[in-house]
C-alpha cells in the first residue's frame, strides 16, 4: 500500500531553462536540426548556397561599372560582371524614349503617385483623398503634355454636374433620381458642346502648355508604372461589379459577367495585347488614332478584372448568408448592404488573392514588349541592338529583376501589414 | 382538420374586437420549387400582440415569419404588414423591412463593425438620421439590452447571449413596429438563455407587436397571446397559452407537446 495523502512544504523557486533550450542552440535544434533527415537536408542546401554566392559575389562585386563597352569590360577581366551598360544606360531603363530635357516630368508623376496612394493605404490621411482623386488627370498632363485646360476640363465638367445635382434636387425637382438624370444630361451636354469652346478660352485666357510627349516614347519603368497603376487601379472596382454580376439573380447581367470571365481567363494576355495593337486598327474607322497605351491599359485592365472577379467571389462565397439576411431585414437597399456590410467582409477575406493579382498584373506589363512597345525588357532588346552592349545579358536582367523585385515585395509586405492589422481590429 | 378550424375562427372573432391590425396574412402558400412548406396560411396580429410560433422541426415556422419580411417570398395569397402589401415592388419591400425588426438564430452581427457601429449602421443609412442622433439611440438600447459597457467591443469579442442582445439592439434601433424573433435563444448556452428572455420580456411589456418562434415553454406561458402551432406547413391550432398547454385539442399538438414537455 502506498501513501496517497501528500503535502508539498517546501516551495520550488523558479530556475531558468536549461541552455541547450534558449536562444541560438534552441532554435538550430529545432528548426534545422530536429531529426537526421531534416541535418542532411540542412547541410545540402548550405553547400549549395556557399557554392553559389562563392561565384556569384566575387563577379558581382568586382564588376566594371565605368567602361564604355562590354568589349572594353571582357577586355580588362571576363569573369566578372559588366555593369557599365546600367552606368550608361539607366537613363533609358527608366524613361525609354522620353526626352531627356523633359525626364523631371515622369520623375515628378512618380513622387506625386507616391504621394496620391498615401490616403489610400493609410486610414489617417483619408482626409487627403481628394489629391488621389486629381492626381489621375495631373499624371496624364504631366505624361504627355499639351495644354493643361484639356485635361482639367474634365474635372470642370464633374464639378459642374455634381454642381447641377445639388442645385436642381435642392431647389426644383422633387424626386432625387430625376435630378440625378436631368444633371447627367446636362452634363454630356456640356461635354459635347461647350468644353472645346471653354478649353480654347482658358488656353487663352491662361495658357499653361507642357511639351506634347507620343504615346510610344514612353518607355522603361515609367510604361510598367503607367500600365501597371492604372490597370490595377481600374480593374478592382471592375472585378468587384463582375463578381457581384455573377452572383446576380437576373439571368442577363449573370450570364454577360460569366460569360465575360470564362472568355479572358480562356485567352492568354499575350493575345490580347495583339488584338489591342493590330486587330483593334481593323475595327476602328480609318484615320482615327486610339493611342496605344490606352490600348494597352484597356486590355491588361479587362485581364486582371476577371481574375479579380474570381478572387473576390471566393470571397463573397466565404461569407454566411445570414449577413445578406441581417441586412436586408434592416432595410438597408442592395447596393448598400454590398458596400457597408458583404464588401468589407469578402475583400478583407480576399486580400491574399487581390494582392496576387495586382503583383501578376505589373509583372505581366513586361509583356507589352512582345507589340515592341519599350518597357525595361523591351528596352533590353533595344540596348543590345548596340553594337557596344551587344551579347549583355545577366546584368541588365538583374537590374530589371531587382527593380520589379521592389514593388512586387513592396506590395506583399504591405498585404501582409494590412491582413495584421485587420485581424486585431476584430 | 375541422376541429382545427373551429379554433381557429373562435380566435379570430375574439381578437376582432381590439383595434388596429399590424399584420394580415390571408390565404398564403408558399413552395420551394415542387415542395409546399406553407399551405393556406390565415393569420393576423393585432398591434402590441405577442404571438408564438412553435412546431416541430422542418414545419415552416421560420419560414412563415421570413415571408413577413419578404426574406423568403410567398407565391399565392396576401401578406400585409402595416397597411402595406408586399409585392414585387422593392420600395415596399424596402419599407417594411425598415419597420419590421428580425432577430435570428444565430444573431447575423456584422463582424467587422463594433457593437455601437452595428446598431447605427442602419439608422445612419436608411432612416438618415444623423451619426450623432443614431448613437445616442443606440447607446439607449443597449442600456435597454444592458450591455452599454460593451459598446466599442466587436462582436467576436462578446458571448453569445451578449451578442444576441446586441441583435436585438440593433433591431431596436430601427424603432420598429413588429418584431420577429427565430429561436433566438437555441444557440445559446442555459445561463444566457435566460437574460436573451429577460430582454424579450421587457420588450413585451412595453407593448412591442412580437412573433415569436421559439421552444421556451416558459416564455411562451408568461408573454404570449396566443400560441399557434405549426406542423407540414400548417397553421394546425391556436389558442391562449393556458389553455393550449393544459388542454391542447389536436392530437398532433398533443403529441408535440408530450415530446418537447416530457423529457
Ligand atoms: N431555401 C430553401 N430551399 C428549399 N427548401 C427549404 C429552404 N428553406 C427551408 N426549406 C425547407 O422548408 C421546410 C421548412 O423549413 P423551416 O426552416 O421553415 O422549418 P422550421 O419550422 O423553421 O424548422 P426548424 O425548427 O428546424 O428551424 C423544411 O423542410 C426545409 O427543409
Ligand atoms: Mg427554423
Amino acid at each position: 500500500m502506498t501513501k496517497i495523502a501528500y503535502v508539498r512544504e517546501k516551495g520550488i523557486p523558479p530556475s531558468p531553462p536549461p541552455l541547450t533550450e534558449v536562444g541560438i542552440i534552441r532554435w538550430v535544434r529545432q528548426n534545422l536540426f530536429s531529426s537526421w533527415f531534416n541535418g542532411i537536408l540542412t547541410l545540402f542546401s548550405l553547400y549549395f548556397i556557399i557554392l553559389i554566392l562563392a561565384d556569384f559575389i566575387p563577379w558581382a562585386w568586382g564588376g566594371h561599372w565605368q567602361t564604355k563597352s562590354l568589349r572594353e569590360c571582357l577586355d580588362l577581366d571576363p569573369n566578372v560582371a559588366c555593369f557599365s551598360v546600367l552606368t550608361a544606360r539607366w537613363k533609358q531603363l527608366l524613361f525609354g524614349l522620353y526626352p531627356a530635357e523633359e525626364y523631371w516630368r515622369p520623375t515628378l508623376t512618380f513622387i506625386l503617385l507616391l504621394l496620391s496612394i498615401v490616403p489610400i493605404l493609410v486610414p489617417k490621411y483619408l482626409k487627403f483623398f481628394w489629391f488621389s482623386a486629381i492626381y489621375p488627370g495631373l499624371a496624364i498632363w504631366l505624361l504627355w503634355g499639351g495644354s493643361f485646360w484639356s485635361v482639367a476640363i474634365v474635372y470642370i465638367g464633374l464639378i459642374f454636374g455634381f454642381a447641377t445635382y445639388v442645385i436642381l434636387s435642392s431647389k426644383f425637382l422633387k424626386t432625387t433620381s430625376m435630378a440625378l438624370s436631368a444633371s447627367i444630361v446636362l452634363t454630356v451636354l456640356f461635354y459635347l458642346f461647350f468644353s472645346s469652346l471653354l478649353v480654347r478660352f482658358l488656353s487663352f485666357l491662361l495658357p499653361i502648355n507642357l511639351p506634347f510627349v507620343d504615346s510610344l516614347q514612353l518607355g522603361g519603368f515609367t510604361l510598367s508604372i503607367v500600365v501597371g497603376v492604372s490597370g490595377i487601379v481600374a480593374s478592382f472596382p471592375i472585378g468587384i461589379l463582375l463578381a457581384l454580376g455573377r452572383q446576380s439573380n437576373l439571368p442577363v447581367i449573370k450570364m454577360i459577367c460569366v460569360g465575360f470571365i470564362e472568355f479572358i481567363r480562356g485567352v492568354p494576355l499575350i493575345t490580347l495585347l495583339f488584338v489591342a495593337s493590330v486587330l483593334l486598327n481593323y475595327f476602328l474607322p480609318p484615320g482615327t488614332n486610339f493611342d496605344i497605351v490606352l490600348r494597352v491599359v484597356i486590355m491588361v485592365t479587362l485581364f486582371s478584372a476577371a481574375y479579380m472577379a474570381e478572387v473576390i467571389r471566393g470571397g463573397l462565397a466565404g461569407l454566411p448568408l445570414g449577413q445578406h439576411e441581417a441586412s436586408a431585414s434592416l432595410g438597408l437597399t442592395y447596393w448598400q448592404s454590398q458596400r457597408l456590410v458583404i464588401m468589407p467582409q469578402a475583400l478583407k477575406i480576399s486580400i491574399p488573392g487581390i494582392v496576387n493579382t495586382f503583383i501578376g498584373l505589373f509583372k505581366d506589363t513586361t509583356l507589352v514588349s512582345i507589340i515592341s512597345l519599350r518597357d525595361p525588357v523591351g528596352l533590353a532588346s533595344t540596348i543590345r541592338a548596340d553594337s557596344k552592349w551587344n551579347g549583355i545579358y545577366w546584368e541588365l536582367y538583374i537590374a530589371i529583376g531587382l527593380m520589379f523585385f521592389v514593388f512586387c515585395f513592396g506590395m506583399s509586405q504591405y498585404s501582409q501589414y494590412l491582413e495584421r492589422k485587420l485581424k486585431t481590429d476584430n | 382538420m375541422s376541429e382545427d378550424k373551429n379554433i381557429i375562427k373562435s380566435d379570430k372573432t375574439k381578437v376582432a374586437i381590439t383595434d388596429e391590425v399590424a399584420i394580415h396574412i390571408s390565404d398564403m402558400n408558399k413552395w420551394f420549387g415542387n415542395f409546399h412548406v406553407l399551405r393556406d396560411i390565415n393569420l393576423e396580429v393585432k398591434r402590441g400582440e405577442r404571438i408564438v410560433v412553435c412546431g416541430p422541426s422542418g414545419s415552416g415556422k421560420s419560414t412563415l415569419i421570413r415571408c413577413i419580411n419578404r426574406l423568403e417570398e410567398h407565391q399565392k395569397g396576401s401578406i400585409i404588414v402595416d397597411g402595406t402589401e408586399l409585392t414585387t415592388d422593392l420600395k415596399n419591400i424596402d419599407k417594411i423591412r425598415s419597420e419590421v425588426g428580425m432577430v435570428f438564430q444565430h444573431f447575423n452581427l456584422f463582424p467587422h463593425l463594433t457593437t455601437l457601429e452595428n446598431c447605427t449602421l442602419a439608422p445612419i443609412w436608411v432612416r438618415e438620421t444623423p451619426e450623432k442622433e443614431a448613437s445616442e439611440i443606440a447607446m439607449e438600447m443597449l442600456e435597454k439590452v444592458k450591455i452599454p459597457e460593451q459598446a466599442h467591443k466587436y462582436p467576436g469579442q462578446l458571448s453569445g447571449g451578449q451578442q444576441q442582445r446586441v441583435a436585438i439592439a440593433r433591431s431596436l434601433c430601427m424603432k420598429p413596429r413588429i418584431m420577429l424573433f427565430d429561436e433566438v435563444t437555441s444557440a445559446l448556452d442555459p445561463e444566457m438563455i435566460k437574460e436573451v428572455l429577460d430582454t424579450m420580456i421587457q420588450l413585451a411589456e412595453e407593448g412591442m407587436t412580437m412573433i415569436c418562434v421559439t421552444h421556451e415553454m416558459g416564455f411562451a406561458r408568461q408573454v404570449a397571446n396566443r400560441v399557434i402551432f405549426m406542423d407540414e406547413g400548417q397553421i394546425v391550432e391556436q389558442n391562449e397559452p393556458e389553455e393550449f398547454f393544459n388542454n391542447p385539442k389536436s392530437d398532433r399538438t398533443k403529441l408535440f407537446l408530450s415530446q418537447i414537455l416530457g423529457h
